[in-house]
């Protein structure tokens, strides 16, 4: 009777110690949190294939358009998929994303902005001799 | 008794008692029981593999990134031959990618049933999984193969070369993701449902799920802003 453990209700989260179970209190976790990533990485793929062929919006905006919809699904992969949440098991692999973030910004960015000078102010190496005197 | 058990349930309020579920509860009042903090006792040894695996993924990801850094910067020098607007075909990019969305999807079923110990189930969506894998690296094999039957291989022009190294890096992963899904469920068969091998199959899904995350990268930047440049 003073045991309070007996008085608990057994339910399926119960673990033995050492068994592995981790993720099982993730909030999207189950089939329904697959469904309802399904769903939303489907409707911005439909999105994406649908507004890159349309005139429904100013055309220059449509890359940009475009990285939105796949960052958000990017996202929703994440999640729904990957189970990159905020639960506490989750800490450590959420600050390794920040960092492959970080790095993938860098390199690409980073690419494209130096190649676009280098394109810009491209000088032949006889007119670089020119400048060096 | 009754004025016991609503003292004990009180207590229970304030600080879950927890002597050997080791955070495991689930009945909420999270803190502090996260398995590898303070009281929560050492993370389990599968979510220490996952980490890792994650950390691999994470440097596949900045590898896919220089290769995306690299067709960025090409992606106009075509050197007189076709560019992206002549060579995509859009519908196939999105039978491509709805294929490999639904085994996305699929694997994810697969794990549910991995959870639940149905061995059956397990197979069948991994089978699915591997099928819709498969089909996808067909189409952009076939589609590859046409363009190189053409003479528009990866040496016609720069846009081409990293073209081809990225697409391809991608079709050479979904290949090899392919023959890890094959001696998974090999093992799985011959094994059963070994922390092991619940271990490698976790493992499995997070890189078919990261897979697909570059793939959204290769469809939105190489296919859809490709084709209408």
């Amino acid at each position: 009777m003073s045991d309070r453990d007996e008085a608990e209700p057994a339910d399926a989260w119960d673990a033995a110690p050492g068994e592995e179970n981790a993720n099982l209190r993730e909030p999207v976790s189950g089939l329904g949190g697959y469904i309802l990533g399904f769903a939303l990485a489907a409707l911005l793929t439909a999105a994406s294939f649908y507004f890159a062929g349309s005139n429904l919006v100013w055309r220059p905006s449509i890359p940009m358009l475009l990285a939105v919809l796949a960052v958000a699904q990017m996202g929703v992969h994440l999640v729904f998929f990957l189970h990159i949440t905020t639960g506490p098991d989750n800490t450590n692999n959420v600050l390794a994303l920040a960092f492959g973030i970080l790095i993938v910004v860098l390199v690409v960015f980073g690419s494209i902005w130096i190649m676009a000078h280098l394109n810009h102010q491209n000088i032949s190496p006889s007119e670089m001799m020119q400048h060096m005197r | 008794m009754s004025a016991a058990s609503t003292h004990a349930g009180a207590e229970q309020d304030r600080r879950p008692h927890d002597p050997y579920k080791l955070g495991r509860s689930a009945h909420g009042h999270e803190h502090g029981e996260a398995t590898g903090h303070g009281e929560g006792g050492p993370a389990s040894k599968r979510i220490i593999t996952g980490y890792g695996f994650w950390i691999f993924l994470l440097s596949d990801i900045v590898m896919f990134s220089a290769f995306f850094a690299a067709y960025a910067v090409l992606a106009g020098e075509t050197a007189g031959g076709p560019s992206g607007h002549d060579l995509f075909d859009l519908q196939n990019v999105a039978i491509e990618t709805a294929l490999l969305l639904t085994s996305s999807f699929t694997c994810g079923l697969g794990s549910i049933a991995t959870q639940r110990r149905k061995m059956l189930q397990t197979q069948l969506w991994l089978l699915v999984t591997g099928l819709l894998g498969f089909a996808f690296v067909l189409l952009e094999f076939r589609e590859f193969a046409d363009m190189i039957a053409h003479g528009i291989g990866p040496q016609r022009s720069a846009f081409l070369s990293s073209f081809f190294a990225l697409v391809g890096c991608h079709g050479l992963h979904v290949s090899v993701g392919l023959l890890w899904l094959g001696t998974m469920m090999a093992q799985l068969w011959v094994k059963g449902f070994r922390p092991a091998i619940l271990r490698r199959l976790l493992c499995f899904n997070l890189f078919w799920h990261a897979l697909d995350i570059i793939w959204i990268g290769i469809f939105t930047i190489v296919y859809l802003i490709g084709s209408g440049l």
